[in-house]
């Protein structure tokens, strides 16, 4: 049985349950991924980190959830007050969304009933996500927008662009795994990853994915929104109190949202690494739980190592990689990969196969020579420009110290 | 010279700058790889010891010759260094100090010879621990201790009288007010030929 048949069997109190236990995974997901984050950048800089609050500090974030909490809710003057309190509420809800279709076990005996760990599993799963996350983008606007403040509509204005621009790339990365897969379906294209994992399969994609989902989620080195020296805090610089909370919360489920599609899609979702299948039967096949979070943590540190080493990048480089190079590159990759897709459903000779490859490989090779010779062409004009005679008057060059002290 | 500096960077437990290595100098396309050599040297910190003073539990020693809290410092039999001549205050550039002197009497002296300082007060809020005030004291009556911790809740709290300010009473030393040793002025205090308290000054404090 599939693990939609297995779902569409769920009796009302599962899907309940499912629901809240989905939730609260989330939320302490959140607060022990903040208290990870500081600890890990704090080690990349020979610091050690939060240590004060409970053992290894790893009470600190709940900690300041509660100081938050207990702190004064500020709502501007200049503020639109129905959309400023609505905002967040808009950020979170979406975030928390993207989790339903997302498998975290295989088949499993969950208080005496066969099911998996997958609130629901539409058809169209990841069309799903996609869709939900760019209802979390209108979260960020309507926050910059309404709290009445300069810095905000900047943040929330480079926010929207950003994550409009990078779930483009994205979107396009995820077409890859939807042509080999044969299905837009979480749980399916988790079985179609039987054999060999979509990471390396596809790994133009995988690439792709990786880069555009920290855009999407407004991390460093792609943190333009919030960036501290321009903008103060972005989008969220008017909220305070719980209101802020709810933005904080939301970021990092969302990290953990892309996190856990990058391992469905990707990384074969809850199935165990590669020659390691048997421990998947183990605890009654609750053990895929663990894989599945093992594979989400580590791209959760992914995010956190690329915070610690790189600089944020300027705002118009970054457009410029997304539009110019994301999304061109991932065309042509679709292009291929639709060629083959339907080479070897056609049952192509291998030649034929082979031919095609050697094509592309040898046609991507004389484009990046060409880009490269421009490039030269560019900076070598840009060096024979004569700085020695300017096309306005100037004065003349002292030649003899005489002349330079007494003019 | 460089080369006395050099083992600084063993203390804190860093890597010699490689230049070999370092992957900002060349922006081409071709140091791509080169580039990602920046999330190498993150990964391996990790594993470095932490250079954290976990400072309330562990307290490191400050430098020698650390500018910390002002101590008003005795003579060897008891009596005050200061003569409340106030040239502290005048060094003073944020206005931190307030002395007000005051004439040594017959049976109530505080310091060897005609003035002490009556009223000294040092206004922690104002201090910025330059050390002028150490420069211009003539009898070494004001030094600086290492002491830093001298955080507080209130202001009142953070201007020091001399009661807070004066160094302790070591053995051999006699309370003020008292007579100075027997058969000296005060040019033997400053010449330092005065090395304990008299029997006659009053009864000395116990090792």
């Amino acid at each position: 049985m599939t693990n939609a048949q297995l779902i569409s069997q769920d009796p009302g109190w599962i899907i309940a349950l499912k629901g809240l236990i989905i939730f609260a995974a989330c939320v302490f997901l959140t607060i022990m991924s903040v208290w990870g984050e500081r600890r890990i950048v704090a080690r990349m800089q020979q610091r050690s980190g939060p240590n004060r609050v409970g053992k290894f500090g790893l009470l600190q974030a709940l900690v300041d959830g509660v100081k938050l909490a207990l702190k004064e809710d500020l709502i501007p003057k200049a503020a639109d007050r129905i959309v400023f309190v609505i905002a967040p509420i808009i950020s979170t809800t979406a975030c928390f969304m993207a989790f339903a279709v997302i498998p975290m076990t295989g088949p499993v005996n969950f208080f005496g009933q066969q099911t998996a760990m997958q609130l629901t599993d539409l058809s169209v799963g990841v069309l799903y996500v996609l869709a939900i996350a760019s209802v979390g983008v209108y979260g960020i606007v309507l926050a910059g927008w309404s709290s009445g403040s300069t810095y905000p509509l900047l943040g929330g204005l480079r926010s929207s662009a950003q994550v409009i621009s990078y779930e483009v790339a994205m979107g396009l990365s995820l077409v890859a795994v939807f042509i080999y897969a044969g299905s837009m379906s979480t749980s399916e294209i988790v079985a179609a990853q039987d054999q060999w994992w979509y990471a390396v399969v596809l790994f133009p994609s995988f690439v792709i994915y990786a880069i555009s989902m920290v855009g999407e989620t407004n991390r460093a080195p792609f943190d333009l929104a919030e960036a501290e020296g321009e903008l103060v805090g972005g989008f969220h610089t008017e909220y305070s109190s719980l209101k802020f909370a709810l933005f904080f919360l939301s970021e990092y489920v969302n990290i953990i949202a892309v996190s856990a599609l990058a391992t469905t899609l990707f990384l074969g979702g809850y199935r165990a690494l590669p020659g390691l299948g048997f421990t998947e039967q183990w605890l009654g096949g609750w053990f895929t739980l663990v894989w599945f979070f093992v594979k989400v943590l580590a791209f959760f540190f992914v995010f956190v190592w690329l915070r610690g080493t790189l600089p944020r990048l300027r705002y118009d480089q970054f457009m410029k990689f997304g539009w110019k190079v994301l999304i061109p590159f991932s065309l042509v990759w679709i292009l291929v990969v639709a060629t083959l897709r339907v080479m070897s459903q056609q049952n192509a000779p291998q030649a034929l196969i082979f031919a095609f490859v050697f094509t592309v490989a040898l046609l991507y090779l004389a484009v990046t020579s060409l880009i490269d010779r421009q490039k030269t062409k560019i900076s070598e004009a840009a060096k024979i420009i004569d700085t020695t005679q300017p096309s306005f008057p100037v004065p003349a060059i002292p030649t003899s110290r005489a002349e330079q002290l007494n003019g | 010279m460089a080369d006395e500096l050099l083992p600084r960077h063993e203390e804190f437990g860093l890597a010699k700058a490689d230049q070999s290595k370092a992957p900002i100098t060349d922006h081409s396309s071709a140091s791509f790889p080169k580039q990602l050599l920046g999330f190498w040297v993150t990964f391996k910190t990790m594993f470095k010891k932490v250079n954290t003073v976990q400072y309330p539990e562990v307290k490191e020693p400050t430098a020698e010759r650390f500018h910390g809290r002002h101590q008003l410092n005795r003579h060897p039999d008891g009596l005050e260094k200061c003569i409340g001549c106030e040239l502290c205050a005048w060094a003073c550039p944020a206005d931190a100090i307030y002395v007000e002197g005051a004439d040594n009497k017959e049976g109530e002296q505080f310091s060897p010879g005609e003035r002490y300082g009556k009223v000294y007060q040092i206004n922690y809020l104002r201090c910025i621990f330059c050390g002028l005030c150490i420069e211009a004291c003539p009898t070494r009556a004001l030094t600086m201790t290492n002491e830093y911790e001298l955080a507080d809740s209130t202001r009142g709290k953070l201007i020091f009288e001399k009661d807070d300010l004066l160094g302790p009473l070591r053995a051999g030393m006699v309370p003020p007010p008292h007579p100075m040793y027997p058969n000296t002025d005060d040019g033997n205090y400053y010449r330092g030929e005065v090395t304990g308290s008299h029997p006659s000054q009053g009864v000395a404090k116990d090792d």
